[in-house]
């Protein structure tokens, strides 16, 4: 370490983006002057290959020693230039980034001098702490063959499969007694109008068959620890109170059973018995009871239902299974904003209102009435049905919990209702009070065309209020319609509420398992927007679907088999670099006082006895590097690696000569 | 500066990489505008901070010391934030028996996403120290030498 140092400092202009702002020459002249400065140059891209080339060049020929890279954020190119950096055989660890384009010319892009001198003294900051870097041996550790998938909706299924299919052991949990999510509640999907169930439940079959998948439904992960390729997961399977490898699904327990409530798969519009499956294609066709509402009448027991099968049993424990996987894939999905908040719209006041999804089990052929589309206040056909799309999308009002952004799917699902009702009841006139069509997918915008040409009435303008006629129960829509100008009013039969879609409430329970975040709307945070919406900022851990941001069945789709390939990598390459940024102790500085012990939240930090002396020791598989050990040791003795003391500090001394 | 004589502050941030370093990132992406008056070490968690950290920065003359992290309950090591929010606590108390105004130590909270907040926070830092005026260290001419704090740290 007594070794000369010798830091060359290269200054990215990124086209524009900084050398538009800030004096590069002046920097460049300035970075000269700075101790332990060897060489300085600017180039216009560093992170191409000629820039990477420069950097190499230039260690070898100035025999640098240390090096620093002033361009984008180190969120960005921090890897790239620590390639380089070992490519011309200098440890990786002895770089250092000044952050001088999203913390500075892009923030201060009118005031060109105060950025020159912010940018110098971040440079001169960063050289101050490449000064004190020290070399460091990245930890390569072994993969585990398997990974986690949560959720089994559509996202986690093709997710699942794809993992598969690739020979990679996937545990598939799922909360529901039955795969399939959302998108098995749904009839046909937008614009082709598959059916839904068809095309989804040879995938459901391909899960249960999967020899690589070992699926667990009704089942809840309740804790997660370690790091890239070596998760332990802690499953809770809960109790069906039904054996699963006894039951063969014959049904007769829930013939027999004389208990009756809402079936929530069918949002309540039909009951279900306290034992049963969700929907009659439910994997795996297993049944469930509901102990909450069971009354334990035995009949389900009896010998003319379960008898000989005995797969019944009320006292079956909840099971807790561990599995240790490599990666992780969190698929929870979505639920339906809660549109009763929005009071203006009756829903749930007024019987004949109801929401895009409950509709979407009043025209499935699963549904409760086998695909006749009758309004829920005396069974009657509707002969016009008002469809207010963005029901609390798009809108600002925090107070109802309404949502900012586009929900993406409600605009084509109810232009499908719409055609749907077209087709189903002759003579029935959709209305859909718009405020913009969004039909972006591939062939979405012809599909709005053919709903105009079938004879769907479009509304420009947000419904303001609706009333019921308590005799007919018919309702009366208030809205403007902004292309006329004119307030009007139209009695309708049934409203439709798009509502919007919003994260599940395991997202959050999730988010907190694996130290995930999430946006402001509440979607959970993709490593980064354009280029790695998949991946998360907790290494080894993605997302496919929904619980990322609104998306369709197919872009759901595609997200999880790029899910499913990014998880895959880290296990079929079988094994992990891992960043040596963990917490030493010194021995000779310790005291044993323990107060590290109580910092740190993984319990990486422990006593031993050294020599009959009482020491700290960091155990580095379990530590993460957050470094809360190091700042509240009192002797000093925990050493941070990479974010030493001694490099702070020198940071701050560098800080404290710009004045 | 803009104005010969307007005193501009120089701050000190400690972010954390995960949370308010991600957001600052966001803030410049966005070409979101804030005052220059920040200079910012970057720590895997605000759990690094060392009490010793701010007192340093104090002693030399820093102006301020905004300290930023993740949303209390969202830190990426479950619990750094918790312990570096009680850090700040204290530490606001002691730099006022060393005669500093408390207000020049500050933790925040701003996550990844919220890049316009983390230009808010600046502003509203750069303004409170602004009335302030500069580090009395500075004022008395005595920063960065035989200051009674820079001895120990």
């Amino acid at each position: 370490m007594d070794q000369e140092k010798r830091i060359g400092v290269f200054v990215c202009h990124c086209g524009t983006n900084i050398a538009g702002v800030v004096n590069i020459p002046e920097i460049v002249e300035y970075t000269k002057t700075l101790p332990n400065v060897a060489f300085a140059d600017a180039y216009t891209y560093v992170c191409s290959t000629p820039g990477q080339e420069m950097i190499i060049n230039a260690i070898k020929e100035q025999n640098l020693n240390g090096v620093v890279v002033a361009a984008c954020s180190p969120r960005l190119h921090e890897p790239t230039f620590r390639r380089a950096t070992e490519r011309g055989g200098v440890n990786q660890f002895l770089f250092s980034m000044a952050n001088i384009r999203e913390q500075n010319t892009w923030v201060h892009m009118e005031m060109p001098e105060e950025a020159t001198r912010k940018a110098k003294d971040l440079i001169r900051m960063e050289v101050a702490r490449a000064s004190k870097l020290e070399p460091l041996e990245a930890k390569v550790v072994p993969v585990e063959k398997a990974a986690l998938v949560i959720g089994a909706g559509i996202a986690g299924i093709q997710a699942s499969l794809d993992l598969a299919a690739s020979g990679i052991k996937t545990y598939l949990v799922e909360k529901e007694p039955s795969i399939g999510g959302n998108m098995s509640r749904l009839d046909k999907t937008f614009p082709t109008l598959d059916c839904s169930q068809c095309i989804l439940t040879p995938k459901m079959v391909d899960v249960e068959r999967s020899e690589n998948i070992e699926l667990m439904t009704y089942s809840e992960v309740e804790d997660v620890s370690g790091y890239i390729g070596n998760f332990d997961v802690t499953i809770r399977q809960k109790s069906r109170y039904i054996y699963e490898d006894k039951c063969n699904g014959c049904g007769k327990c829930q013939e027999v059973c004389p208990v009756s409530r809402p079936n929530e798969f069918d949002l309540g519009l039909q009951p279900r018995k306290a034992a049963y499956v969700p929907f009659p294609q439910a994997v795996p066709l297993k049944f469930t009871i509901d102990m909450d509402s069971c009354i334990k009448c035995d009949l389900c027991k009896a010998d003319d239902a379960c008898g000989e099968l005995e797969a019944i049993d009320f006292d079956k424990p909840d099971e807790i299974v561990n599995v240790k996987v490599g990666t992780i894939i969190v698929a929870t999905g979505f639920d339906m904003y809660d549109v009763e908040r929005k009071e203006e719209w009756g829903y749930k006041v007024y019987d004949n209102v109801v929401t895009g999804l409950e509709f979407e089990r009043l025209i499935g052929a699963s549904g409760p009435t086998g695909g006749k589309v009758i309004r829920p206040s005396d069974g009657k056909q509707p002969k016009s049905v008002g469809f207010v799309l963005c029901a609390g999308s798009r809108d600002q009002d925090e107070e109802d919990g309404a949502k900012p952004y586009c929900s993406r799917v409600c605009c084509m699902y109810s232009l499908k209702h719409a055609h749907q009702l077209i087709e189903k009841i002759p003579g029935c006139v959709p209305y859909l009070f718009y405020m913009d069509i969004r039909s972006f997918g591939k062939a979405y915008e012809e599909f709005y065309y053919r709903i105009q040409d079938e004879g769907g009435k479009f509304i420009r303008g947000r419904v303001a209020k609706i009333t019921e006629d308590p005799i007919t129960k018919n309702l009366i829509v208030t809205a403007e319609d902004t292309l006329l100008g004119e307030i009007m009013e139209m009695e309708m039969d049934m409203v439709v509420l798009a509502s919007a879609v919003v994260p599940t409430e395991s997202t959050q329970k999730i988010k907190k398992l694996l130290t995930l975040s999430n946006s402001p709307d509440g979607w959970l945070l993709e490593a980064h927007p354009k280029l790695n919406p998949m991946s998360t900022t907790t290494d080894g851990v993605f997302l496919a679907g929904m619980c990322q941001g609104p998306r369709d069945i197919p872009d759901v789709v595609a997200h999880a088999g790029a899910a499913a390939a990014a998880a895959s990598i880290p296990i079929h390459r079988g094994s992990v670099t891992l960043e040596p940024i963990y917490a030493i102790v010194d021995e000779e500085r310790c005291g044993g006082c323990a107060t590290c012990i109580g910092m740190c939240p993984y319990g990486a930090t422990e006593l031993t006895h050294v020599d009959s002396k009482l020491i700290a020791h960091v155990n580095e598989a379990k530590c993460k590097g957050c470094g809360t050990c190091g700042s509240a040791c009192p002797s000093g003795a925990i050493k941070m690696q990479h974010f030493t003391n001694e490099q702070i500090m020198s940071e701050i001394e560098a800080f404290a000569q710009g004045w | 500066m803009s104005m010969a004589n307007e005193f501009e502050p120089n701050i000190l941030g400690i972010l954390c990489n995960w949370c308010t370093y991600a957001g600052a990132d966001l803030a410049g992406t966005a070409r979101m505008q804030y005052p220059p008056n920040v200079r910012v070490i970057r720590v895997m968690c605000t759990g690094r901070l060392d009490p010793a950290f701010v007192l340093k920065a104090l002693s030399l003359g820093a102006d301020g010391v905004l300290v930023s992290g993740c949303h209390i309950g969202d830190c990426h090591y479950l619990a750094g934030n918790f312990k570096s929010r009680r850090r700040v606590a204290l530490m606001r108390k002691l730099i006022e028996e060393y005669g500093y105004d408390r207000e020049r130590l500050r933790m925040t909270f701003v996550s990844a996403s919220e890049g316009a907040l983390w230009a808010e926070v600046v502003q509203d830092m750069v303004n409170t120290i602004k009335k302030l005026g500069p580090n009395p260290l500075k004022q008395a001419g005595a920063a960065g030498q035989e200051g009674a704090i820079a001895d120990e740290f």
